[in-house]
């Protein structure tokens, strides 16, 4: 596995006209974890989308070394596709040649894309993000809408990814319990 | 080698979706019904003059294809971008301009072939001869394209608008009308250079399509 490294220096983010956080810094190395936490609408959706270089920071810059694979509240699965081809359209793009992790889809396979249930869709989109076999994930509330069973599944997710010397960073207004994980709180951050 | 395999994997599901139509979007088939009603339209607005129809007709098909151009308009871009299908590829280093280029390739495919396979059952409905069938499909060939690269341009350029899809058709329209004057041009007596003055803004659109298309799906994420 080749090393991996996620490094943030000194990001302000801006929506409009407003400041949203600023001098948010880090550097991460494989194998470790960052959670951004904060209440709603502090900014953690557009953080995660600068870090993934989807978004421009208004002051700073991101340095990473590795692969990225994003999971958000937008899927990029069809919904009038069963759940097995919707899958299968990145795993051909992505050809990581790597297992599902078991996110209990096996029977929902054929089932369309729109007639999952929001925690469904969620496994779904985290399936995706673990067969893409980037070495950097980022996750933007990936425990919302799923059960205590799947949260903790979820979670064991991202600790096997860390162990096989990934980074995870999770930004979530629930509290996480992976080990060894850092913090970022973002309402330090304020402007 | 990566690159184009992901690249083809994306083209046969732009293709699939613009064939077939996704989630109540109609899919290859409202284009070409729609093209084929104005064609029978025609004569019952103006009357079953064949001379009359024979001279004019010609224009109204290349009307008709230029407004058929226009409805897929709203699929073309905003659901894939709704989706988050535009993220995905960004962040897997795949260019936008990549992606838009065979975007304009697949919805040609969907929209371009089938109004040349219909143009002659058109052609009969206004009474065209095949002289005039062939300057037709000749046009068409030449043209479509352009008239794809600027379906998806301006499909990128009004994505995540409101009303975006209305506001395209009017954003499309003039884009289009040196393909118009040109590919129409090309059916009057002597207008046969209009074909190669139709394939230069053709090639023109297709040139710069893909680059305004991807730095307006750029500009769109801010």
């Amino acid at each position: 596995m080749q090393p991996c490294r996620l490094a943030a220096y000194d990001i302000a983010c801006r929506r409009g006209d407003r400041v949203l956080v600023r001098g948010v810094s880090f550097e991460l190395a494989g194998g470790e974890a960052l959670h951004l936490a904060g209440p709603n609408g502090i900014g953690k959706s557009s953080l995660i989308r600068i870090l993934a270089g989807l978004l421009r920071p208004a002051w700073g810059h991101v340095e990473h070394e590795g692969g990225m694979a994003l999971c958000d509240e937008r899927m990029a699965l069809d919904l009038h596709r069963p759940l097995g081809e919707a899958l299968a359209f990145w795993e051909r793009i992505d050809n990581a040649g790597g297992a599902r992790a078991d996110f209990g889809l096996e029977d929902l396979l054929d089932v369309p894309v729109g007639y999952l249930s929001t925690g469904q869709k969620k496994r779904a989109a985290l399936a995706r993000l673990a067969a893409s076999g980037a070495r950097i994930w980022l996750l933007d509330e990936p425990l919302n809408g799923l059960d205590a069973h799947w949260g903790a599944a979820a979670q064991a997710a991202i600790e096997a990814h860390r162990a096989m010397g990934g980074i995870a960073v999770i930004a979530s207004h629930q509290p996480l319990g992976l080990r060894a994980m850092r913090t970022i709180s973002l309402l330090e951050h304020l402007p | 080698m990566k690159l184009g395999r992901a690249l083809l994997t994306i083209f046969a599901r732009d293709l699939a979706i613009l064939l077939r139509g996704a989630l109540g979007r109609g899919g290859a088939l409202l284009p070409l019904l729609f093209f084929l009603a104005v064609a029978m339209m025609f004569p019952f607005a103006v009357g079953p003059d064949a001379r009359l129809l024979a001279r004019t007709g010609a224009g109204v098909i290349w009307v008709a294809a230029l407004l058929a151009a226009i409805l897929p308009l709203d699929r073309l871009v905003e659901p894939d971008m709704e989706a988050g299908f535009f993220d995905q590829w960004a962040l897997r280093g795949l260019a936008e301009e990549a992606v838009l280029a065979v975007r304009i390739l697949a919805h040609w495919l969907s929209f371009g072939v089938p109004l040349m396979l219909a143009a002659p059952i058109s052609a009969g409905l206004l009474s065209l001869d095949r002289v005039q069938l062939l300057l037709i499909e000749q046009g068409l060939l030449l043209g479509t394209p352009g008239l794809a690269a600027i379906g998806v341009t301006i499909a990128a350029l009004t994505a995540g608008l409101r009303a975006g899809s209305a506001l395209g058709g009017m954003l499309a329209i003039p884009l289009a009308v040196p393909l118009l004057i040109f590919g129409a041009g090309s059916l009057q007596p002597g207008g046969e250079g209009g074909l190669v003055l139709l394939a230069a803004s053709s090639l023109a659109a297709l040139a710069i399509a893909p680059f305004a298309g991807a730095a307006a799906i750029r500009a769109g994420r801010e």
